[in-house]
């Protein structure tokens, strides 16, 4: 059996490539693989797939600098070599920021994702329905003072009552240079999957605004692991 | 805040594009896709595929012209390819120019619009381009501020019905004329010369049809009296250009890369272009004439460039007939060897079933899930002789059996209804063959075999084609094709082992006007405008195509589609697309036509010339 390590690597997407799906973007990733001569391990079987598990998909219309997934490979080049090898077969609007080597006993990134964290902007030619001061006021009466922030979350399969109060970590309205942005950390992952879209809309028709999704701009920060006592960026957690 | 790296402009808003299918459709910014300034270069050219971008990736033809072009620091080549009817409609309603993928720029910015034309139901999509992009319809009403635009691909072998839209037509393969075309270019525009005098001088060009410098007269019976050029200067007849080393020819090395999945996702080897067989239906293999082999040596070097600049997981070879070609064994032994191991998947389409290709298929396939594929196109061994297809019964069983043994179960089996001479008879013979295969695998004693077997039956409808043999045949009304289709379908039920047949037909109607445009003249362009003007675009998809807007278009322009379909031509009759020298001569396919009416069988190139007319190229399998 040969011995194969664990890499995760971490990259922007940004501009056009917004456009490009989940599906698309492991397809892109499988390609630029070969294309960067990285050994990545292949399954067995009649039709052997890249070792290859995306973090935590993101959705179409949505840009970041922070997206992961971790690949198994035979040998590797140093990572700033990988990282320039990847680079120089990217498309425009895909960076690789970061090539990790990870200890043989580490979790994949998918079984690891806790939490996300988001910038939600109106889209330049959007005038934002309230006043910096009334969003302000709108969140204070929508989640801090509640005790629980009950809304409901359609599925694919059923309708869930969820409780914002435990899935969103941190979110604040800003302002910048006259601008209205909100910023929020939310629940992420398999079980507990929360997009700011949801918590957006909750909060504009708590305030009695009309939400559109297609009037805002999101921007993923980053993903993060939880060790139990804070949340860590996946490309720092060894876990 | 936002990472921000410089961002490309998009000719679409975001807003639209978050609501389009697929917005990677309209994007451009596909690995390997070239972006030049457009201050350096002097001619602009955007190429199109007049279909949706998932059909249009996927042809080989443009992505070599693409590099082809891209190569000359000239010259700055696009693409753009028929935007969907969600797009459409936006593109109308908020007065948005169609844009080519790469700079975003609206096309009618080009110095030349290329529109390839591989079937002929695309060609209400050759309008709709038109349209989108705000360029006049007709090319006489176009001016120096307009693209010049040039048709090419199989259909220009009869450009005839576009002939009002098109302001020149190449017709052949592109590597050999195009730098001529743009040299004149360049001069003309350099010498401040007008469109109409460099359309007079590239009609000059060995290749090149400028349909506004001829005219036609008919009869009154309706069929063409004269076709002739209106200045002296101009040629008569049109020579088809064909490459005459394969070998070293122009290939791409960095095909494009698409993000999202099209129909071939793949890289794609052309392994030889023509085929010696002569089937007398088929016009690739009279047009692609003669046959010529790209060496073994330099497709291997060009299968580990393209994989390795693409990254692709696949490589399928491309040919009309791959067993044909002279090194197959030691190329695919090459890829195998080579690729296989490292998770590249191996595709070779057109392969006949022999023990070679079995042997190959059971190290690349899932031989479980796969299946194996016979295209014998008729079913009675009389109708295979009246088209040439030189593929036996007993070679089927016997391909088949091999199969049956190595472990698959299922085959496919295609087939044409509607050929000339065709009787209930041949009809019958279509299952009962699929009957005996069915026999052979159950041959099988119960415990070596797998399962039951599935042998799928599909039988498309027949189109006569320029350029083949066949051009004098007939055609049939909707209702004739679909009780051929009642027949078959009633005789699959008759079979023994009717349970593990099963049957596909093709839709009749489309057939029907796909005949009338393959053999159609100058007249039927304004149908296929009132067909756009009504509303009709993607006719080559089931879902929008609609047959009574094309009969409602007849109708309306006082044209009678009988005539296209309905005759079988005389023997001398002047065919729209006679001013054409394809290489293979009127004298030859007459020739053949009278074999077929014989059901006499033809050899094939390799076995005995037949004189067909295109040795006269000087290269491939005539110089053998």
């Amino acid at each position: 059996m040969t011995i194969s390590m664990k890499i995760r690597i971490k990259f922007k997407k940004y501009g056009i490539m917004k456009f490009i799906g989940h599906l698309d973007m492991m397809r892109y990733f499988q390609k630029a693989m070969r294309r960067a001569n990285i050994e990545i391990c292949y399954s067995a079987g009649f039709s052997p797939h890249q070792i290859m598990s995306f973090a935590a998909p993101l959705g179409v219309g949505i840009t970041s600098d922070g997206e992961y997934f971790d690949i198994e490979v035979q040998h590797t080049s140093p990572p700033e070599e990988a990282i320039k090898s990847l680079n120089d077969t990217m498309a425009d609007g895909i960076e690789v920021t970061d090539y990790v080597i990870l200890p043989d006993n580490a979790s994949n990134a998918m079984s690891i994702v806790a939490a996300a964290d988001y910038d939600v902007s109106f889209r330049e030619d959007q005038k934002p329905p309230a006043s910096y001061a009334q969003f302000l006021q709108g969140l204070d009466l929508f989640f801090y003072q509640p005790q629980e922030v009950l809304i409901k979350k359609q599925t694919k399969k059923s309708e869930r009552t969820i409780d914002l109060k435990k899935l969103v970590y941190e979110i604040r309205a800003e302002e910048t240079d006259g601008t209205i942005s909100f910023y929020m950390m939310l629940s992420t992952g398999s079980s507990d999957n929360l997009k700011p879209e949801l918590v957006l809309q909750s909060l504009f028709s708590s305030m009695g605004l009309a939400f559109e999704e297609d009037d805002f701009k999101i921007h993923r920060r980053d993903v993060y692991a939880d060790d139990g006592k804070r949340r860590i960026p996946l490309g720092e957690f060894r876990g | 805040m936002q990472s921000q790296a410089q961002e490309k402009k998009l000719a679409l808003s975001e807003r639209i594009l978050l609501h389009v299918e697929k917005p990677a459709r309209y994007i451009g910014n596909e690995i390997n896709s070239v972006i030049k300034d457009p201050a350096q270069v002097a001619i602009r050219f955007v190429m199109c595929f007049p279909d949706v971008y998932e059909i249009g990736m996927s042809h080989l033809g443009i992505q070599i012209l693409y590099d082809m072009f891209n190569k000359r620091e000239d010259v700055w080549c696009e693409r753009v390819y028929s935007p969907w009817p969600d797009l459409h409609r936006i593109l109308k309603e908020e007065q948005i120019p169609l844009f080519s993928l790469e700079s975003q720029e609206p096309v009618k910015n080009a110095d030349f619009l290329g529109i390839t034309l591989q079937y002929e139901m695309c060609y209400t999509n050759v309008l709709q381009i038109l349209d989108l992009s705000r360029i006049p319809l007709r090319a006489k009403e176009r001016d120096e501020s307009h693209p010049l635009v040039i048709g090419g691909g199989p259909c220009a072998y009869n450009p005839e019905p576009l002939s009002d839209f098109f302001d020149l037509f190449y017709i052949g393969e592109g590597e050999t004329q195009y730098d001529a075309l743009f040299d004149l270019y360049q001069n003309i525009k350099i010498s401040g010369g007008s469109r109409e005098m460099f359309l007079h001088e590239a009609a000059k060009i060995p290749g090149i049809y400028v349909p506004s410098l001829y005219e036609t007269t008919y009869h009154s019976n309706g069929t063409i009296a004269s076709f002739s050029p209106v200045f002296s200067d101009i040629p008569v007849r049109i020579i088809k250009q064909a490459v005459t080393d394969m070998t070293n020819v122009v290939y791409p090395e960095k095909p494009l890369v698409p993000f999202i999945k099209v129909t071939q996702d793949r890289v794609v080897l052309e392994i030889q272009r023509g085929c010696i067989r002569g089937c007398r239906f088929c016009q690739a293999g009279m047009i692609y004439r003669p046959t010529r082999e790209k060496d073994v040596d330099r497709l291997k070097e060009l299968a580990k460039k393209m994989l390795k600049a693409t990254g692709q997981e696949e490589i399928s070879l491309s040919s009309l007939s791959s067993s044909d070609y002279s090194s197959l064994e030691e190329l695919v032994t090459f890829l195998i060897d080579e690729f296989h191991e490292k998770g590249v998947n191996i595709s070779l389409p057109s392969l006949r079933i022999d023990s070679f290709s079995l042997d190959v298929m059971e190290k690349v396939q899932d031989v479980k899930k796969s299946s194996i594929t016979f295209a014998p196109e008729a079913g009675s061994q009389r109708m295979r002789n009246v088209i040439n297809k030189g593929l036996t019964e007993e070679s089927i069983l016997e391909g088949a059996g091999m199969a049956f043994e190595s472990g698959w179960n299922k085959v496919k089996l295609y087939f044409m209804l509607g050929l000339p001479t065709e009787t209930a008879e041949d009809m019958q013979s279509i299952p009962k063959l699929a009957n005996e295969i069915a026999v052979r695998y159950y041959e099988i004693p119960k415990d070596k075999r797998n399962g039951k077997c599935q042998i799928t039956i599909s039988t498309s409808f027949f189109v006569p084609k320029p350029f083949t043999p066949f051009q004098w045949a007939k055609m049939y009304p909707p209702a004739e094709y679909i009780s051929r289709a009642k027949i078959v379908n009633d005789a699959v039920k008759e079979q023994l082992n009717r349970k593990s047949l099963k049957y596909n037909w093709h839709e009749a109607d489309v057939t029907v006007i796909e005949g009338i445009l393959a053999r159609g003249d100058r007249r039927v362009g304004a149908v296929i405008q009132n067909v756009y003007e009504n509303g009709g675009i993607f006719d080559a998809w089931t879902e929008y195509f609609n047959y009574d807007r094309w009969m409602d278009a007849f109708r309306q322009c006082g044209i009678d589609p009988d005539f296209y379909t309905m005759r079988q031509r005389d023997a001398d009759e002047i065919f729209p697309w006679d001013f054409i020298d394809a290489g293979v001569t009127k004298q030859f396919l007459w020739r053949e036509w009278n074999n077929a009416m014989n059901g006499s069988v033809t050899p094939n190139c390799r076995m005995q010339c037949q004189g067909c007319g295109v040795k006269k190229f000087g290269t491939g399998i005539c110089m053998i």
